[in-house]
């Protein structure tokens, strides 16, 4: 439980976190509400603390009405420092982006947030002094330094009273012991085994302290270029097929040295090609994915598409939303990731060969897709804990990435999986919450070093940070049903025990029974192919694997086509659609502050909430026919709690909180664009009859 | 209806599986014959031919022609491909290669239909073998040409329900509250003579006269004077239809015409003025004073507003869905998938039309003002903006029974042209009258069940099933392009309707999300951001695309209905077993908890 501080005076003031310090702050300040084009809002005060940008309503009183879904830590007018994207300023009417010191002082101020919410704040009645102390504080708090963003982790850990464990049934991956359950549990452990070679850090500070590699692979060749060159497990397929990454040999200048590496692969190789192990695909993904850059920048430009000053721009933008958001390449990304991901498990499945994804450092893109297929494929993954112990076994700083993709399973196959999208949203904002250590660090080495509280030089010893896996820390349970998805199609359990017994309860489904497997491949191809992989890809589609000229060119489509064309087992496997129109825009993420794309009384969550009113019907019930049977005699003592009131949500629900009395129609303003090329047309009238004869 | 080969892609209601015996179309397939029939259709002729799939390749198979339906049933593939595609979707017809064609497959018949595809058929070359075929083939897909009847005359189908009953024009009025103090229905047009593409029951203001109406009509296009569609049950504000006024180069005016306006705007007793929406784009509008037409001027109708909803013209969404068809069939664009569809312009012309109607919907409404709609002869965009206003403004018309009676009013009745814009048994595939406007109406209503999906009480298929019979020809329903002809043809009495099939089986089309509400406006919101692609449609025929169905999520939701219902009753025998064991107790049943485990292993 989060201790929240007493308020010191009785007007309002930030409720502050334990270790939070106020910085700043400056009083009547007006924040437009984005409802409509109109100029209303509220007073207030806002200030920035160590942790946060906080808007304080004058007139609180509108706290009677509780929201259903309210995150204890991040208020609704709360924008957390990691959470701030830009910073404007207003100037005469001229919008500019505000950083590092500033000579003069907007009248406006407007700040864009990473979970895409845009708060309009006016400072035109605040005093020149505040102004000047609020906006340098807030820019230089939640721009300048990253120290501090971080240092607040720390202040929070050291002063929270008692975290809770919190880890519910998330396996964390910090021990040898969860490694090898997981061996255990996909049945990997008879090729391979979790090695302790790391520990210390001995091989590399990028690679985690524990981690799974073939059993023929010795401790010495681990060591022997820090861990590059070494295939490292992520997964085993029910047929044994495994899924394995490796962080690649950069590019060597010097012959001699990469005459080594060459050698070195290529006896890693030979092993991991001979039986008992499968024949070996390998992928660069750094040639046949997008790179980290090109993902960046089209996630930049897709966001900034969400990110929406008024209605003006909404309608604007509106006429020619759909090439904007090609033009973004960001959904073609997520497809093409989607594709690599059915490729990869086309391999393991059908092909039954073991898969090696090779990227330079083998912690972002592999990580992606590594996640991707075993979603796809093991069935736990797409449990809650299952999910939450794959995210801290793979570790993927390209998380919003991930959580696109999972997104697109999600809307498509709602059944299949334990949480709700509503989950991968508020998944998504706790990134920018910093008391969570779970995104915090680049690797568990980092981690490691500052959670031993060596690099703070405090004596305070090891920190106990929170994990976000205790959504008790955000949301009342109330608010976490929000998170599981009704709709799931739950496997029977026998029994629900402790955590261990609970992991091993998911053992895999065997995916669907497809067509025979190929004839075997020659084995020990990779004599020729080593360190140089990249330059050897060759441009189609599947010729992204070596080994290309081997595969029937539809290969791919054959398994696609044929897996569509089955009734879906929500439990076995499962293949994104990935053709055009399947590719959609996560609305829920990327609309849900945007009042113009409110629907009164539709979307996706009118369906859910009746959904959820039938159960809890069902429930009571139940509950009822309980009474009958235990209490023969006493007849209708007890009615049954009546249906929660789900009258008329906003699709924007459960997120934003739009208090528009009147649901005047929202009307696009922009005006219909010409229709050049078909202009003939366009001046024709409907019919060719003169009407001035009817006239006379 | 399907080219698809697994008994998962039978989603559509035209579609059959090989395996069963009653098909989804209601058709009995008698044990003892190769091809369903329904009762009064006849063989034809059949053949051997190859099926050019364009999913899955060349599909040898037999294909018979029947007086209602093209069927083909595959010979060697398994699971066994089956076409089954009534003739009236068929648009064209061609010819493909000649006797002396070289290639495999290279001979035979293109045939392209109005559902968004196109069938291809190789046949063998020897003994001009396509000629006969062919020549069948083009005699019952366009009877019109042939001077022959459509099949609707000849089907003897039974049900249960008479959706001929369905409306009734007085009894429509009678449930909007009309006729009152300020409107009354007149019996002016009742043989066709005042105007012969209008219903011969209208509703219009108590005080004008027949004589003042005889004279509007002759201010406006066709005779298609200013009448009532709807009247709002608490500000009294109407929306009334017509057609442009004859103004033409010399700014022409009418006084009745004037006059009648200020009657219309009277009827609701409001001050304000009456607001007129051309659905046209202001340049047409003025395009059309050269041939006659034109609009309301300021001057002549000083207490009137005009705005123009700038909604294109019937050729402009033809080319549209033509550019949409190339899009998507057979192959979908994968990678640019999202400027294509831009190119196309369909979803813009979609969110214009929904734009106009919210609009007209919400100066009625919230405006409390009565309102005019008109295009050029208001049967096209201003029987999509009419409806679609009262879509958004009365809840009956959200129910299965309302939106036939809807259908059959704003459009059937007033006379959108069905015969020429979908050219219903007309060999003239190229008519410049062909436009899917009712598809675009159609795909209007299915965006905003989609916005709204407790909204409606019709599902998915029922608009599917709705489309499909509007090129089936197998009901009367949408023949003929007005009432006054319908009558001459004698429809009513010797065709079924449409909403005989559909009301005979409704839960088949009902949603089970469907949730009463009185009285609510439904704005959708008519932004790129939610509009999307009807890929259940327009994309039906490719395998690839297919939603699940059912629907996962209305199916959890018909589980959990069927369960409290279970429940329900267990609920009340343990009552009345309770309540007895007051006198005399007994055992009880099974346990509750027990039931309900079972139940989630379900799930």
């Amino acid at each position: 439980e989060i201790h929240i501080k007493e308020p010191i005076e009785k007007e309002v003031n930030p409720h502050l976190l334990p270790g939070e310090l106020l910085l700043c702050e400056a009083s009547t300040v007006y924040k437009y509400i984005q409802e409509d084009g109109s100029n209303r809002g509220t007073y207030g005060k806002l200030v920035c603390t160590n942790f946060k940008i906080a808007f304080l309503d004058d007139d609180s009183a509108s706290d009677d009405n509780e929201p259903q879904f309210k995150n204890k830590i991040v208020g609704e007018n709360d924008i957390t420092l990691q959470c701030v994207d830009q910073i404007y300023g207003v100037y005469d009417e001229k919008k500019k982006l505000l950083t590092g010191q500033l000579r003069k002082y907007p009248e406006k101020l407007i700040i864009y947030c990473k979970d895409l919410r845009v708060f309009h704040f006016c400072l035109r009645y605040t005093k020149e002094e505040e102004v000047k102390r609020i906006v340098s504080g807030i820019v230089h708090h939640s721009q300048t330094p990253k120290l501090l963003k971080r240092l607040f982790l720390f202040s929070y850990a050291s002063a929270a009273p008692n975290n809770t464990d919190g880890r519910n049934q998330t396996v964390m991956f910090d021990t040898l012991e969860d490694w090898r359950d997981e061996l255990e549990r996909t049945k990997g452990n008879v090729k391979y085994k979790a090695v302790t070679t790391n520990e210390g850090y001995r091989v590399s500070e990028k690679l985690p302290l524990y981690f799974v590699v073939p059993i023929c692979v010795s401790e010495e060749s681990i060591l022997k270029y820090e861990g590059r060159g070494i295939p490292i497990w992520c997964w085993s397929c029910h047929n044994g097929a495994a899924l394995l990454k490796m962080s690649a040999f950069p590019k060597e200048q010097d012959d001699s040295t990469s005459q080594m590496q060459k050698a070195f692969l290529d006896g890693i190789y030979k092993t991991i090609s001979k039986p008992p192990y499968e024949l070996l695909k390998t992928d660069d993904l750094s040639s046949s994915l997008p790179s980290l850059q090109d993902i960046q920048t089209a996630y930049t430009r897709f966001k900034q598409l969400f990110l929406i000053d008024n209605s003006t721009d909404f309608w604007v933008t509106d006429v020619k939303w759909f090439s904007l958001l090609e033009s973004t390449n960001w959904l073609e990304i997520i497809r093409r990731v989607l594709k690599k991901a059915i490729e990869v498990a086309e391999y393991l499945e059908r092909q039954h060969t073991n898969v090696l994804l090779i990227e330079e450092t083998a912690t972002d893109l592999c990580c992606v897709i590594s996640s991707l297929v075993q979603v796809m494929m093991d069935s736990y993954s797409r449990t809650k804990s299952g999910f939450q112990s794959l995210i801290q076994k793979e570790w993927a700083p390209v998380f919003l990435l991930l959580l696109n993709c999972v997104w697109q399973l999600v809307q498509q196959y709602p059944p299949a999986f334990e949480f709700t999208e509503t989950y991968l949203t508020v998944l998504s904002d706790s990134l920018y919450v910093p008391i969570f250590s779970t995104f915090f660090f680049n690797s568990q080495h980092q981690k490691d070093t500052n959670t031993s509280g060596e690099s703070l030089k405090t004596q305070s010893g090891p920190f106990r940070f929170l994990t976000v896996w205790d959504w008790s820390v955000q949301f009342d349970p109330k608010a976490q049903a929000f998170l599981n998805n009704p709709l799931y199609a739950e496997k029977p359990k026998p029994d629900k025990s402790q955590r261990k017994t609970a992991r091993f309860k998911h053992q895999r489904q065997l995916s669907l029974p497809l067509t025979q497997t190929k004839p075997s491949m020659k084995r020990g191809f990779f004599r020729e192919e080593t360190d140089h992989l990249i330059k050897n890809i060759l441009g189609k589609r599947i010729g992204k694997f070596i080994n290309s000229s081997d595969e029937p060119p539809n290969s791919f489509r054959e398994f696609y086509d044929s897996w569509h064309s089955k009734p879906v087992d929500y439990h076995g496997l499962l293949l994104p659609r990935i053709d055009g129109p399947e590719i959609k825009v996560w609305a829920q993420r990327y609309l849900r502050w945007i009042p113009e794309a409110q629907l009164h009384g539709g979307g996706t969550i009118a369906t859910a909430a009746k959904i959820l009113d039938l159960m809890e019907e069902v429930q009571s019930l139940q509950v009822k026919m309980d009474e009958e049977h235990s209490q023969a005699v006493s007849g209708g003592v007890h009615s049954v709690p009546l249906l929660r009131n789900s009258a008329r949500l906003s699709s924007l629900f459960p997120f934003a909180l739009l208090q528009r009395q009147s649901i005047k129609p929202a009307l696009p303003t922009s005006t219909w664009k010409d229709l050049e090329d078909e202009d003939d047309l366009v001046k024709r009238d409907d019919e060719f009859v003169d009407l001035s004869g009817d006239m006379s | 209806m399907a080219s698809s080969s697994t008994p998962k892609y039978n989603s559509n209601s035209l579609e059959s599986s090989s395996s069963k015996r009653t098909l989804k179309d209601g058709t009995n397939w008698e044990q003892n014959e190769e091809i369903p029939r329904l009762p009064g259709e006849t063989r034809v002729t059949d053949k051997d031919v190859i099926y050019m799939c364009p999913f899955n390749g060349p599909v040898k198979g037999r294909l018979y022609i029947t007086n209602y339906r093209l069927y083909l049933r595959s010979v060697e593939n398994d699971p066994v491909v089956v076409l089954n595609v009534p003739l009236g979707v068929i648009s064209r017809i061609e010819k493909m290669g000649g006797a002396s064609s070289r290639g495999e497959n290279s001979y035979g018949l293109d045939i392209t239909c109005k559902d968004m595809r196109n069938l291809r058929f190789a046949l063998k070359q020897e003994g001009h073998s396509r000629r006969d075929i062919f020549e069948v083939l083009t005699k019952y897909a366009f009877p019109q040409s042939h001077n022959l009847l459509f099949f609707a005359f000849a089907n003897e189908e039974k049900f249960s329900e008479n959706g001929w009953m369905v409306y009734n024009p007085m009894s429509e009025y009678r449930r909007q509250g009309l006729p009152n103090e300020r409107w009354r229905v007149t019996f002016i047009n009742e043989h066709y003579g005042l105007c012969d593409t209008y219903p011969s029951l209208l509703v219009v203001p108590y005080n004008a006269t027949d004589d003042d109406i005889k004279k509007v009509a002759a201010f406006r296009s066709r005779n298609r004077i200013p009448v009532l569609s709807w009247i709002h049950p608490e500000t009294q504000a109407v929306i009334m239809r017509c057609s442009q006024p004859l103004v033409g180069m010399s700014g022409k005016r009418n006084k009745d015409d004037e006059r009648y306006l200020d009657i219309i705007r009277e009827a609701n007793g409001q001050i304000s003025k009456l607001t007129i929406y051309d659905a046209r784009p202001n340049v047409n509008a003025v395009a059309n004073k050269a041939t006659g037409g034109g609009y309301e001027g300021e001057d002549a109708y000083p207490n009137a507003e005009l705005f123009f909803l700038d909604i294109h013209n019937i050729h402009v969404m033809r080319e549209s869905l033509k550019k949409l068809k190339d899009i998507v069939y057979p192959n979908v664009e994968e990678s640019h998938w999202l400027s294509s569809l831009e190119s196309t312009h369909w979803l813009e012309h979609i969110k214009l039309v929904l734009t106009g109607a919210i609009q007209v919907a919400d100066k009625v409404s919230s405006g409390r003002t009565s309102v005019l709609v008109h295009c050029s002869d208001g049967w096209d965009r201003t029987a999509q903006l009419t409806s679609l206003a009262m879509l958004m403004l009365d809840s009956y018309y959200r129910t299965i029974e309302g939106f036939e009676v809807l259908v059959q009013k704003e459009w059937i009745s007033f006379g959108h042209k069905f015969a020429s814009r979908i050219g219903h048994g007309d060999k003239n595939h190229a008519d410049a009258d062909r436009s899917p406007i009712f598809l675009q109406f159609i795909d209007c209503v299915w965006q905003m069940s989609k916005q709204f999906p407790t909204a409606f009480e019709f599902n998915e298929q029922f608009l599917i099933t709705v489309l499909d019979h509007l090129y089936s020809c197998r009901f009367g329903t949408f023949l003929y392009n007005s009432e006054s002809v319908r009558e001459k043809e004698k429809v009513t009495e010797k065709t079924l309707s449409l909403w005989s099939l559909i009301n005979s089986d409704k839960p088949k089309y009902t949603n089970p999300f469907y949730t009463k509400e009185l009285n609510r406006a439904l704005y959708p919101v008519a932004s790129m951001r939610h509009l999307e692609l009807w890929v259940n449609y327009y994309i039906r025929w490719n395998p690839r695309i297919r939603q699940q169905q059912p629907n996962p999520v209305e199916q959890r939701y018909m589980e959990l209905l069927a369960l409290r219902d279970d429940y329900m009753r267990r609920l009340e025998e343990l009552q009345i077993t309770n309540n007895s064991k007051i006198s005399n107790s007994s055992a009880s049943s099974a346990s509750p908890s027990q039931m309900m485990s079972q139940v989630q292993t379900h799930f």
